[in-house]
């Protein structure tokens, strides 16, 4: 558990160095910007993109490290093929250390284009909780090697923050203040899941939604969101469409 | 101890691989072993759980999901037999659970209210790699029989085969996007429970067994019947009237 929490902090405090020049009330996008390039500093990587997609998986916002990884990002979702759609539609991490082999073939489009302008090596890593899908995160290297132990997980600790990130601010929280607030009690996770599914229910409304929802209930009640899983799985807490 | 016939055992071993090269759903594959394992070694409930990147036991599949028996995997977070078994990368026995209090404050007690008094986990890894472990619990005192440990370390080594079995795997990525792919399905089904449960008015236990019992009669893996119940509830119509 140390470990999980430690690295997210880690995470989250590399974000919090980078410089912004987007508007401060612009908590996404400038956030995005941060988060990209702590993750070129933190990782053996070149470049880093995000793209953020709504539930039907059409993109809706790309942020990029630099401007020829925006291009890479945004090339994925013109053709139609590349590591980040493929991590969309698998629900799992597309992981190639090497473009100039395999993939040039499974991205005949996609693969040259990331060759010519000097990247070797790709990893795209989806943004997603269960059946809820939020974007990808991408990873850009400009030599053909992989991501060892250490930096899979900070790879993928990025992508969780990103994720709680997003979630947080659809959520209207106050995110420069969440620290400890939302804590998500690990040994709940399983009675978040299916909170989340219940509330897709009670509301009418998509996964995604809904865990925003459950997060702007925590928010404004000040309440750990697993306390507020447990007690809607048990059936003492059922929220409603006017109020959070 | 249990008295497995050759015949039996060689079933076992024919079912598992069999679902190995057709049909395959990974969810659904490790309930399969872990319930056959259950059968083989007369065991109460056997459960698997894989590590996420931050070395955190998740759990993934039991021979039964009962609640009760799912907060017995999730304490594993912290502290456990599963966990240990994880670390060490060696079988864990612990033939009465009842003097297990100060190693697992939290555990122990769990599983003795739980109603199991002894709790074994034998590891899973690939290579040199560890990935999780097998727990098994019995509602009886007592280690494990050399042969039993020999069958659950089987179907525990089997199990891992099914989580790579989708795609070979040629190097250390396939490895993190298998297990993630794996643990993310753990999260559909999850969220498909609660959707479920709601619209039939039953316990999470309950909509699960509906889920399961869907993608047999049509069918479907059940982790396409999770993912349809939350994204594409219309493709599964006959799941979502109450």
């Amino acid at each position: 558990m140390a470990e999980r929490e430690g690295r997210e902090r880690a995470v989250r405090a590399l974000i919090d160095l980078e410089p912004t020049t987007a508007d401060p009330e612009d908590r996404v996008t400038g956030w995005l910007q941060r988060l990209c390039a702590a993750a070129v500093r933190a990782l053996p990587a070149s470049g880093a993109g995000v793209s953020v997609v709504d539930r039907h998986g059409v993109t809706e916002l790309t942020v990029a490290s630099d401007p020829e990884c925006e291009y890479l990002e945004e090339l994925q979702f013109t053709l139609g093929e590349g590591p980040c759609v493929d991590a969309l539609a698998g629900r799992r991490p597309v992981l190639e250390p090497d473009v100039a082999s395999a993939a040039l073939a499974r991205w005949p489009m996609y693969a040259p284009a990331v060759l010519q302008r000097g990247v070797r090596a790709v990893f795209a890593f989806p943004l997603q909780v269960g059946a809820a899908r939020l974007g990808v995160l991408d990873v850009y290297r400009r030599d053909p090697a992989g991501l060892d132990g250490a930096a899979m997980a900070l790879a993928l600790t990025f992508a969780d923050v990103t994720v709680s990130h997003l979630l947080d601010a659809q959520a209207g929280a106050d995110v420069g203040a969440r620290q400890g607030a939302l804590d998500e009690m690990m040994s709940y996770r399983t009675e978040l899941y299916q909170a989340q599914g219940i509330v897709t229910v009670d509301l009418g409304i998509s996964v995604d939604e809904a865990m925003v929802r459950l997060r702007a209930h925590a928010f404004a009640y000040e309440r750990r969101l697993g306390d507020i899983a447990r007690d809607v799985v048990a059936g003492r807490l059922r929220l409603d469409n006017d109020a959070t | 101890m249990a008295t497995v016939s050759a015949e039996r055992l060689a079933e076992v071993f024919v079912e598992v691989s069999d679902t190995l090269v057709s049909h395959f759903d990974i969810i659904e594959f490790l309930q399969m072993v872990t319930s056959r394992t259950a059968e083989l070694i007369d065991a109460a409930a056997v459960g698997v759980l894989l590590a996420d990147q931050h070395g955190e036991l998740q759990f993934m599949a039991a021979s039964d999901e009962a609640t009760t028996l799912l907060e017995l995997f999730q304490v594993q977070t912290a502290e456990g037999p599963c966990l240990e078994a994880y670390r060490t990368r060696a079988p864990v026995m612990i033939p009465d659970v009842r003097v297990a209090a100060d190693r697992w404050p939290q555990f122990a007690p769990r599983a003795v209210k739980a109603g199991f008094l002894s709790v074994h986990a034998v590891p899973m890894h690939l290579r040199d790699q560890a990935i999780g472990a097998m727990n098994i619990f019995s509602t009886h005192t007592g280690g494990m029989e050399p042969n039993e440990l020999v069958i659950a370390q089987s179907l525990a080594d089997t199990a891992t085969i099914g989580l790579m079995q989708e795609r070979a795997i040629r190097r250390g990525e396939m490895l993190t996007e298998q297990l993630h792919a794996a643990l993310n399905s753990r999260i559909v089904i999850e969220q498909a429970k609660g959707a479920l449960s709601r619209i039939h008015g039953v316990s999470v236990d309950e909509a699960f067994g509906l889920m399961r019992e869907f993608a047999r009669d049509h069918n479907y893996r059940l982790g396409e019947v999770a993912t349809y119940v939350i994204t594409e509830p219309a493709r599964v119509s006959g799941l979502m009237r109450p």
